[in-house]
């Protein structure tokens, strides 16, 4: 970018410039900070004085409190679970459809994809969604947070795109020296679409782990609630999730206080942000800006 | 070939297709006992008694009001971050602030709700501790109707309006510096740099998120709203989405709230249809 004029107003719009964009930072990052520190605080302290950034009496509390009981700690493996084999199936799924639709050759193909794209335009909606996943008997099963989401019709068509785009030559080369369709698969598109396919390994498991609507819809019994769910149980639901969770762990007799409502919203939040510098990575080369196009 | 395909393909038609075609439950009296084949076919009474419904009005309103609000306080708000941000000299002050503001977007909507409860909540939340002190009142926001709106609002600004910026920075970085630099030999101060040469890059870009937005105004994000719906915000809260819900999922009226959701996503088409072909009017290439 070029240099500009120095005036006054120039000068003076680059200071509040400065000022305002530290401050919408600030803003952005500071409810996790102040959440962080008050699950650290004791609960005394939270109810004198609300506003700190750093409590007075250091105290890990809340957490051993919730790793005491077993509630949380289900939840979240199940959490865990659910994103390393969901994760795990969406890549699969995706690979394995998206690697046939890039043979521009493929009798049907025109006809897949438009089926794909279609079902971006137009779906059933969620009651008979619902009932095809009751019909299957996964209600209340785990796997009915992985496999009715086991393809995002967006992301089949950017990695069908990237497959296509791999230089034909290698395709011919890999024949000539006798490379069967899945050797070809595994041993020459595979390794060459790692960088890609790590992207959306992180973005299917970063949704796996956020997802609530899923297990909403899907699970009812408590024991399998992903940590989505417990959370909200926990923060929103708090009057009623005393009750419930005692009946459900007679060593969760205290009802959830400030402070370990903040904990537990931590530990929703941590994985998020240890996976972030590699999420940010990924997308700030534009992997994910793709069209749709076939 | 056909065999890798085959699992993939298999999951649209279960997953997508199958309940494409239980959109017919609309138009039965679905009863569990009978099935989906044996249910009685009842034409289009759903439909009828839920446009008839008072409810339906609620929900219109609602749902339109969110659209209107965002389009109106969210939509400018991630062209006019990516503006001051590209008027940014130092690259690491930019960087940093870019890695702070892109954060929100990557945290579950739950966690959202979670943080605006501690933080907002009568009982020790710090906003209203600090409003405590000042006025000595404090401000119902959780369940109160009048903030209901507002506070969806904030929620989509902190969450999302960082992440909206890429788009227009990746559209401002085309820009040819020596633009700028004509019109700096021209006289131009910085505002008129921004208005005559900033904001035309971005037009088009600007033009069809505009025309993408009305393809989903009925579209009003279920976790959001689902997680801030109370029973005494309701008035101002429940939409499309949260209404089929809590018939359909909650009070097991399979039918009537299939046949809400299908009018949803029927309107929904024929919107992104429209919209669609509006983009390739302005020239856009469009969504598909």
């Amino acid at each position: 970018m070029s240099k500009k004029y120095r005036t006054l107003p120039g000068t003076l719009f680059d200071v509040s410039n400065y000022l305002f964009l530290s401050l919408y930072g600030l803003v952005a990052i500071l409810p996790f900070i102040y959440i962080i520190a008050g699950s650290f605080a004791s609960d005394a302290e939270l109810t004198e004085r609300a506003v700190f950034l750093i409590p007075k009496t250091f105290t890990t509390a809340a957490y051993e409190y919730i790793f005491s009981t077993n509630i949380i700690l289900r939840s979240v493996w199940v959490s865990v679970y659910v994103t390393v084999v969901g994760t795990l199936f969406n890549l699969v799924f995706t690979v394995t459809m998206a690697y046939p639709l890039a043979r521009r050759v493929l009798p049907g193909r025109n006809l897949i994809l438009n089926l794909v794209i279609f079902s971006m335009l137009f779906g059933g909606g969620m009651i008979p969604t619902f009932l095809v996943v009751r019909e299957l008997n996964l209600l209340d099963s785990l796997w009915a947070l992985i496999i009715p989401g086991a393809i995002s019709a967006f992301n089949l068509i950017i990695v069908k795109n990237f497959f296509q785009e791999l230089p034909p030559e290698l395709e011919e080369a890999a024949r000539i020296d006798g490379c069967t369709e899945l050797g070809l698969l595994w041993r020459i598109v595979l390794p060459l679409s790692k960088p890609v396919l790590a992207t959306f390994a992180l973005f299917y498991a970063v949704g796996h782990w956020n997802n609530f609507f899923s297990a909403l819809l899907y699970i009812n019994d408590p024991e399998k609630w992903p940590l989505q769910v417990m959370l909200r149980q926990i923060v929103m639901l708090s009057q009623a999730a005393a009750g419930d969770l005692s009946s459900m762990d007679p060593s969760f007799v205290k009802p959830p206080d400030q402070s370990i409502k903040m904990a537990v919203i931590v530990i929703g939040t941590i994985p998020i942000l240890l996976v972030y510098p590699f999420l940010q990575k990924h997308f700030a080369k534009g992997v994910l800006i793709g069209s749709v196009k076939g | 070939m056909y065999v890798l395909l085959a699992p993939g393909l298999l999951y649209f038609i279960i997953f997508k297709y199958v309940p494409m075609w239980g959109v017919l439950l609309a138009f039965k009296d679905y009863q569990p006992f009978l099935g989906f084949f044996q249910s009685e076919w009842v034409g289009l009474e759903h439909f009828r008694v839920f446009f008839t419904n008072p409810e339906f009005d609620m929900l219109l309103v609602n749902t339109l009001l969110l659209s209107l609000y965002n389009l109106i306080f969210f939509f400018p708000a991630p062209i006019l971050l990516a503006l001051l941000l590209n008027e940014i000299r130092i690259a690491l002050f930019k960087r940093t602030i870019q890695t702070l503001v892109y954060v929100p977007h990557f945290i579950s909507m739950v966690i959202v709700a979670s943080l605006t409860y501690v933080l907002l909540t009568t009982e020790n939340g710090i906003v209203n501790e600090l409003i405590y002190q000042q006025t000595g009142e404090k401000i119902d926001f959780l369940t109160s109707p009048d903030w209901f709106r507002p506070l969806i609002i904030i929620q989509t600004i902190w969450k999302e309006c960082g992440w909206g910026t890429i788009i227009f920075l990746a559209a401002l970085a085309g820009v040819d510096p020596e633009q700028y630099e004509a019109a700096i030999m021209d006289g131009a101060n910085r505002w008129r740099q921004t208005w005559h040469i900033t904001l035309p890059s971005i037009r088009s870009t600007i033009i069809i998120l505009l025309i993408l937005r009305m393809g989903d105004v009925l579209d009003n994000g279920f976790e959001q709203i689902y997680l801030l719906l109370n029973p005494l915000n309701r008035s101002v809260a429940e939409v499309f989405d949260t209404y089929v819900y809590m018939v359909g999922i909650t009070q097991g009226a399979f039918s009537y709230s299939t046949a809400v959701g299908l009018f949803k996503s029927i309107v929904g088409l024929i919107l992104v249809m429209g919209a669609n072909w509006l983009a390739k009017r302005f020239g856009q290439s469009g969504l598909y």
